[in-house]
């Protein structure tokens, strides 16, 4: 499935991104690392809860209120539900064992130069090009 | 007031992954595959993201000591690189080769009308349960780095 090159769309996106994590250590003094604040709305509950909620919350209306206002977002899948079953199982118990994912370590952790999170991200992204080069030009698709 | 923040900050996180492609698997997993159908937005996302958050990060620890909503940074203080890091990033990319999502990409697209993220983020969701509940039994053994925990401060 082809997709086109936006640039645009990309950087300012991704200037958003870190605007959002800026504004979520100025404001409330967090990490804004999706993986760590998924974490704390399953059981056992913490104390602290509340605030993974409301920013979890933002972040899925914003793009829920626009698409139900009528726009349109670019959006393929092409793989299996198995296998996004089977992924998602794996993504939620790695990025939770890794101590965070693409925002958490990618993103905030980076931008610290923590040595774990640069660590993380270089071992994740590599693990990620080498999976996706083994599902789509050896085994050809999942 | 601290919600509100965290809404705010998360309304910001949401519209910045919908516009990027952060939240389109097609997209995300076309970045992963230079021999083939490449797409280098990715690229771009990640990089304006971490440029950002890089400057915005020193700004804000040269001016303010402590945030608005809450008396003190919390920040990862752990600087152990380890078999649990290493083995669950690894674990981690794999599934975001399989899937082209990772959490923060899956959340914002959750409710656009497509019922895949739906199904990604109740398994990533029960992953996370599974691995929380692996490291309870295994407690005192292998002691996890917290995610989940309270404040701690240092930059």
């Amino acid at each position: 499935m082809e997709t086109v090159f936006t640039p645009w769309e990309a950087l300012i996106g991704g200037v958003l991104i870190g605007l959002s994590a800026v504004m979520l250590m100025a404001l409330n003094g967090r990490i804004a690392g999706m993986t760590g604040i998924l974490a704390g709305l399953v059981p056992p509950f913490p104390k602290d809860w509340g605030w993974r909620a409301a920013f979890t919350f933002g972040a899925l209306a914003a793009p829920a209120a626009y698409a139900a206002l009528g726009g349109r977002l670019e959006f393929g899948v092409p793989v299996s539900t198995a296998a996004m079953i089977g992924g998602g199982l794996i993504v939620g118990a790695g990025a939770y064992v890794g101590s965070g994912c693409t925002s958490g370590h990618g993103v905030c952790g980076m931008a610290r130069l923590s040595p774990r999170s640069i660590v993380a991200t270089c071992v994740f992204m590599a693990a990620t090009f080498v999976t996706v080069f083994v599902v789509r030009h050896v085994i050809g698709g999942v | 007031m601290k919600l509100l923040t965290a809404l705010i900050s998360g309304i910001v996180f949401g519209i910045g992954i919908a516009i990027s492609g952060m939240g389109n698997p097609a997209k995300v997993l076309n970045f992963f595959d230079p021999v083939g159908t490449w797409d280098a937005s990715l690229l771009l996302v990640m990089g304006g993201a971490l440029v950002t958050t890089f400057i915005g990060y020193r700004l804000l620890f040269r001016m303010r000591d402590k945030p608005v909503a809450e008396p003190s940074f919390a920040i990862p203080v752990s600087r152990q690189i380890d078999a649990r890091l290493v083995g669950g990033s690894a674990v981690f990319g794999i599934g975001w080769g399989i899937t082209g999502f990772c959490p923060g990409g899956a959340i914002p697209v959750l409710a656009i009308g497509y019922w895949e993220p739906l199904i990604f983020v109740i398994a990533m969701m029960a992953g996370i349960f599974l691995a929380m509940a692996g490291d309870r039994l295994w407690k005192g053994r292998n002691k996890p780095v917290p995610l989940t925990d309270s404040h701690a401060t240092g930059r």
